[in-house]
């Protein structure tokens, strides 16, 4: 059974690499219902920012394109990030998901899936090549209530 | 950013966010250091710095390159407990000397 969740928002903006603050910024925002720990947020921030870097970078790596950030906050304080792209797609999820692997090399420390899964409870890529990719982030929000940090 | 130079050192005090976006300029502004200086040891201090993704992991990577071709080290120090975190997820550890906020050498 899908359960529906309790409040939703849907962003769409350019690929452009000044709205990677705005989207976490978004995100976090939204996740501040839940009365989340400063850490929380910290990590939400961290993993919109490398997914939204990732579109910017690799599904549009030479013009502009869209991206769509979906945020949506389940009972018992579960919130989930969308974020999707109509660019060139991965083909081999698996292998663009390993710790350290980068399609780009360069500036690029191929750590941006390391660290999603690191600060996300549940981190799932669906891509096809040529036709775009939705990352989805799933985070549990604890916050200040259960022995957070006050 | 604050750039200061002390024989062959030079030590680079970063602040704010360090994303893809902000990370460009901040690499073009030190990268003209280096080849001006040739350090044979770069700090990149992250006291300041209240928000860093895998953009400062490569950030840091990219930095070692140019140094180390000319025989020089690099370290990041004063890490918050966050982006120490972060670049451990890297094995950034085993080019450059990382040190947490208030850890000595
Ligand atoms: N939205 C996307 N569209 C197309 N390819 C992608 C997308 N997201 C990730 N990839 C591919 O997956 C690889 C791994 O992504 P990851 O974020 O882990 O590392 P990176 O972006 O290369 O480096 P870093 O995130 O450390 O700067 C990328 O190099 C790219 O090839
Ligand atoms: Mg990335």
């Amino acid at each position: 059974m899908r359960k529906q969740p309790l409040n939703r928002f849907t962003l769409t903006f350019e690929s452009r690499s000044a709205n990677e603050s705005f989207a976490r910024l978004a995100a976090s925002g939204f996740a501040a219902q839940l009365d989340p720990t400063v850490e929380e947020l910290c990590d939400i921030k961290t993993a919109v920012s490398e997914a939204v870097t990732n579109c910017i970078v690799h599904a549009y790596p030479d013009g502009l394109g869209e991206i769509r950030l979906i945020g949506e906050i389940f009972a018992g304080g579960l919130v989930r990030f969308r974020v999707k792209d109509k660019g060139r797609g991965i083909e081999d999820i698996a292998l663009a998901m390993q710790p350290l692997y980068s399609g780009l090399g360069g500036e690029r420390a191929g750590l941006g899936f390391a660290v999603m899964e690191s600060f996300c409870d549940r981190v799932s890529v669906r891509s096809k090549p040529g036709r775009g990719t939705c990352v989805t982030l799933e985070k549990q929000i604890q916050g200040k209530l259960v022995g957070g940090d006050g | 950013m604050e750039i200061s130079i002390q024989g062959k050192c030079m030590t680079v005090f970063l602040d704010g966010e360090i994303d893809h976006h902000t990370a460009a300029p901040i690499r073009k502004q030190i990268d003209g250091e280096i080849d001006r200086l040739k350090p044979k040891l770069l700090v990149l201090d992250f006291g300041g710095v209240t928000f860093m993704d895998s953009s400062g992991v490569g950030l840091v990577m990219g930095r070692y390159r140019s140094v180390s071709a000319c025989g020089g080290k690099v370290e990041a120090v004063n890490l918050p407990p966050r982006l120490y975190q972060i670049m451990k997820l890297s094995g950034l550890e085993k080019i450059a000397g990382l040190r947490m906020a208030g850890e000595r050498p």
